[in-house]
């Protein structure tokens, strides 16, 4: 240290000391808002669509005079698709970078650790990762927020329009973890409650790429439906694999979730006749003017249209925007209870609402069928709506279910 | 369950083939670099990747995928001779564990090099449209593309063997393995042996990769698990056995098949059982020679 970064420095402490308008002043820093995200790895498509919707938000809130006056900056940072990662980089963004907020997590069980340390810091968590955990205890907290679908959603309304509209007989594929075993329950018990039957089910290990092996019993079972939960990259692999066993022609496929950056990279022949559930898809721009803008200013941003897990996070940054104002500062339970008392909101898709039990967002789903080659909407235009599920607090657990009431 | 029939085990039988295939060209290039260059390569997870990406850009390039699976095996052995006279023959003479930990290192680096030229999220490669769809086996439906990769890697396996068997080249890499100072003695140049010898290991892989991307699809990390898997597979034939590395690929690729029809959970361990299973009762491997590995 030099004598005159030795001066500066101390005067500038002397200074915070001595004049507490300084302090103020600082209060005009940026607010922060830390986003860890699966950057690289099988999810990283989706985490891209994430980072975007974020950066958006983001601009969108500086544009109109950022929060309580004070500027918004959103931290990305990639947690590998790792827990032990994702609490690390949770950690360092809220001690080390000074982050008032955490909002993203996508895998369910990274979005866990997460949530961990955002409970041990007494941070305000938006989670925007699938998860039937992160609303229910043990894992919740009164500044633990969920943003995103859950498996029990999901599976729930998924499986129901399977029952009613593809066939009774089931065989499930799911990726062996948090996400995976939770949708392969809640669609059993769907199957079951709905009097069908499930013929088998199959766990393979989460970012495999091979999954030949599994399926000659498949085919032999003769399910009406093969429901899949192979998140990411993994979608891309395991369809192409049952499409050149030529199971396609021998029964229905139906998966509890489409993703849009997934199919894109897939292609059409991919995803033709696949059925699937969203929570957001950016041809509903049609004859809405909400949705019309927000793909607007995406695609002007981005060169692309908006995904469904970029709408989770541009909404979540949103909620945080508007969680602050409402409570007129930063501090996490005062914004959790500000957003508890005012719960409904609508940031261009449809109404939305928290339910104040367990801070879980509600909102619509769509069920979407993957178009023929040649009948595609340019590059994105993969997947055409079939069918609209109005938001209902009766697809989740309750809160007594979860332990919250 | 009553529901397993005859087909569906054989159709599994068939898969297993197809996982097998991709193990064993994996197997022999490790098994040959290493019997006769004691060099552990653990770049050749990466050589794999390369090979499926190299096929991706040469099929956009030239439309055809029997020119991809052609030049990218040849593209990523000429990549392998690069390696071996640039990065490993300086390490000759020291420690084994140098040329590992290179090896190691290269692989690392070449996981980010094709995360930055291709992207981090992967490329998926689509088989020629003859080869699309599936053909009828009498019993089972079973990808013609899958088919095709047996036939290829019987092919291959049985032109390297001629190759080393009955050309002169191959009598000298065999004795090579056995005494690299003897030949030398003979007046061979051992140093370019095993210059070909690397490159022929890392276009087998380039080779593996090409074949299992339309599969798989290429990404960075595809090779991060396999070459776990092939070191396993090359442990059970006995290090250095080329015919072991056959055998034993062919077994764990059988070994996998089954155990994901009958028990799904244990597929991802059993190759690990496997393998202590044989060290125990064979601990030199199914075909090893005792004493290659003090």
């Amino acid at each position: 240290m030099n004598r005159r970064v030795f001066l500066t420095t101390t005067a500038a402490g002397a200074a915070t000391f001595a004049f507490p308008a300084v302090l103020r002043a600082q209060s005009k820093d940026p607010i922060r808002i830390g986003f860890p995200a699966p950057l690289t790895g099988p999810f990283s498509a989706i985490a891209a669509d994430m980072k975007q919707g974020a950066e958006l938000a983001v601009d969108e809130l500086n544009a109109r005079g950022g929060i309580l006056g004070r500027k918004v900056e959103v931290l990305i940072r990639d947690d590998q698709l790792k827990p032990q990662v994702g609490a690390q980089r949770t950690q360092e963004l809220i001690e080390k970078e000074g982050c008032q907020f955490i909002v993203g997590g996508l895998a369910a069980h990274v979005q866990m650790a997460i949530n961990e340390q955002t409970k041990k810091a007494k941070v305000l968590f938006i989670s925007t990762s699938q998860s039937d955990e992160i609303s229910a205890k043990p894992d919740t907290s009164p500044i633990t927020f969920h943003e995103a679908l859950n498996p029990t959603i999901t599976s729930r309304v998924v499986g129901k329009w399977v029952m009613e509209n593809l066939g009774k007989k089931w065989w499930i594929v799911y990726a062996d973890y948090a996400w995976g075993k939770q949708n392969n329950m809640v669609l059993s018990e769907t199957n079951k409650k709905h009097g069908g039957t499930v013929l088998g089910n199959t766990p393979y290990p989460l970012g495999s790429a091979e999954f030949s092996a599994h399926l000659p019993k498949i085919q032999a079972a003769k399910p009406e439906v093969l429901v899949s939960c192979t998140p990411g990259a993994d979608n891309i692999a395991f369809l192409k694999q049952v499409k050149s066993f030529g199971m396609h022609q021998q029964m229905k496929i139906a998966q509890p979730l489409h993703w849009i950056s997934v199919a894109k990279q897939g292609g059409p022949e991919l995803y033709q006749d696949i059925y699937g559930g969203m929570n957001f898809y950016w041809e509903l721009q049609d004859g809405n003017p909400d949705v019309k803008r927000y793909v607007d200013s995406f695609q002007k941003k981005f060169g692309t249209p908006p995904g469904e897990y970029g709408v989770y996070a541009y909404s979540a940054i949103l909620e945080v925007a508007r969680g602050s104002e409402l409570a007129k500062t930063t501090d996490a339970e005062k914004v959790a209870d500000a957003l508890r008392k005012s719960p409904a909101y609508n940031h261009f898709k449809g109404k939305q609402w928290w339910r104040t039990c367990d801070n879980k967002s509600f909102q619509d789903m769509w069920i979407l069928k993957g178009r023929a080659p040649g009948k595609t909407k340019g590059d994105w235009g993969l997947l055409e709506v079939v069918s609209r599920v109005p938001a209902n607090e009766e697809f989740d657990r309750t809160c007594a279910e979860k332990g919250l009431a | 369950m009553s529901d397993i029939s005859l087909a569906a085990l054989a159709a599994q039988v068939f898969t297993g083939l197809v996982l097998g295939g991709i193990y064993v060209l994996l197997a022999v290039g490790l098994s040959l670099i290493f019997g006769l260059m004691t060099v552990v390569n653990f770049s050749h997870g990466a050589l794999y990747m390369l090979g499926a990406y190299f096929g991706f850009v040469l099929m956009g390039r030239t439309g055809s995928f029997l020119v991809a699976l052609v030049l990218a095996p040849l593209l990523v052995g000429v990549f392998g001779l690069v390696v071996e006279r640039f990065l490993i023959r300086p390490l000759y003479g020291r420690s084994p564990d140098d040329p590992l930990l290179l090896t190691f290192g290269l692989s690392l680096v070449l996981v980010e090099v094709a995360r930055l030229i291709w992207g981090k999220i992967g490329v998926t490669l689509d088989p020629p449209a003859a080869l699309a769809g599936a053909v009828n086996l009498g019993f089972t439906y079973f990808p013609t593309y899958r088919l095709f990769v047996i036939a290829v890697t019987a092919v291959v396996l049985v032109g390297l063997w001629l190759f080393l068997e009955k050309t002169n080249i191959g009598l000298v890499i065999r004795a090579g393995s056995r005494d690299p100072l003897m030949v030398r003695a003979l007046g061979f140049d051992v140093g370019r042996i095993w210059f070909l010898v690397f490159g022929i290991g890392a276009g087998l892989a380039g080779l593996a990769g090409i074949l299992a991307g339309p599969m798989r699809g290429a990404y960075a990390e595809m090779g991060v698990t396999i070459i776990i898997e092939s070191f396993v597979v090359v442990v059970v034939g006995g290090m250095g056995s080329l015919l072991g590395a056959v055998i034993s690929g062919l077994l764990i690729g059988q070994i996998v098949g089954l155990t994901t029809f009958f028990a799904p959970k244990l597929a991802e361990i059993i190759v690990f059982i496997f393998m202590a299973l044989v060290l125990l009762f064979r601990p030199s491997g199914l075909l090893g020679e005792t004493g290659l590995m003090e």
